[in-house]
């Protein structure tokens, strides 16, 4: 038996109401689990990375993937190297 | 000449084995094609009949078989989507290492290349 994509419940009603509503808010997730409904093409969400909501724009072929996908959860400083006057003012 | 979705097929091999030197045919679909054209897969391309050959290729078109040029276009613009949209596969791949969770720590060298040495780059601060 096929269960068919797993969607989180509660995103899917909040989205179900805003798109009654008509309004279009940006909505905070940890759903990262969570596949792209159809429903949810238009709307922003903020998706948690481990750290912080990265604000995602879902269009039409972003259905079908999962929520996490758009939200990269590592970030890569490049290795060695501080060259720049910017990079050592970081420092 | 047996040519075939726009690409020559060896001549001096058996039609089975030559139909795999298309892109996006393999050996179990080269037999399915042959089947079904109802043309013997031991036969050498060069003895082949010309209507033999137009059979093959009828078979692939009316299949709706994505070989060579469409095939790789659908690639293409797969990967194209999902750097596109921007999802992490996406920037796997425009960062050319692997797609699937490999490690990177080692090995990987079919994605990344030849091996680069880097070294540290951390040469003068002050």
């Amino acid at each position: 038996m096929k269960k068919g994509p797993y969607v989180d419940p509660k995103l899917l009603k909040l989205v179900q109401k805003m798109n009654r509503a008509g309004d279009k808010k940006v909505l905070k997730t940890y759903a990262r689990r969570s596949t792209v409904h159809p429903e949810m093409v238009g709307h922003t969400f903020a998706i948690h990375n481990g750290k912080k909501f990265i604000p995602v724009f879902i269009t039409e072929n972003m259905v079908g993937h999962k929520m996490g996908e758009f939200a990269p959860t590592r970030t890569f400083k490049a290795h060695g190297a501080v060259k720049t006057e910017k990079a050592v003012a970081l420092k | 000449m047996a040519r075939i979705s726009g690409i020559d097929l060896p001549k001096e091999k058996r039609v089975e084995i030559a139909l795999t030197y298309l892109y996006g045919i393999g050996l179990a679909l080269s037999k399915k094609i042959l089947a079904k054209a109802g043309v013997n897969p031991d036969v050498r391309v060069k003895n082949l009949k010309d209507d033999e050959v137009a059979r093959i290729q009828n078979t692939i078109n009316t299949e709706n078989l994505k070989v060579e040029g469409d095939l790789r276009r659908e690639v293409s613009m797969n990967i194209k989507r999902l750097i596109d949209i921007g999802t992490y596969r996406g920037s796997r791949h425009r960062k050319g290492l692997p797609v699937r969770g490999q490690r990177t720590k080692t090995n990987a060298r079919t994605r990344k290349g030849p091996r680069k040495t880097v070294g540290s780059g951390r040469k003068k601060e002050e």
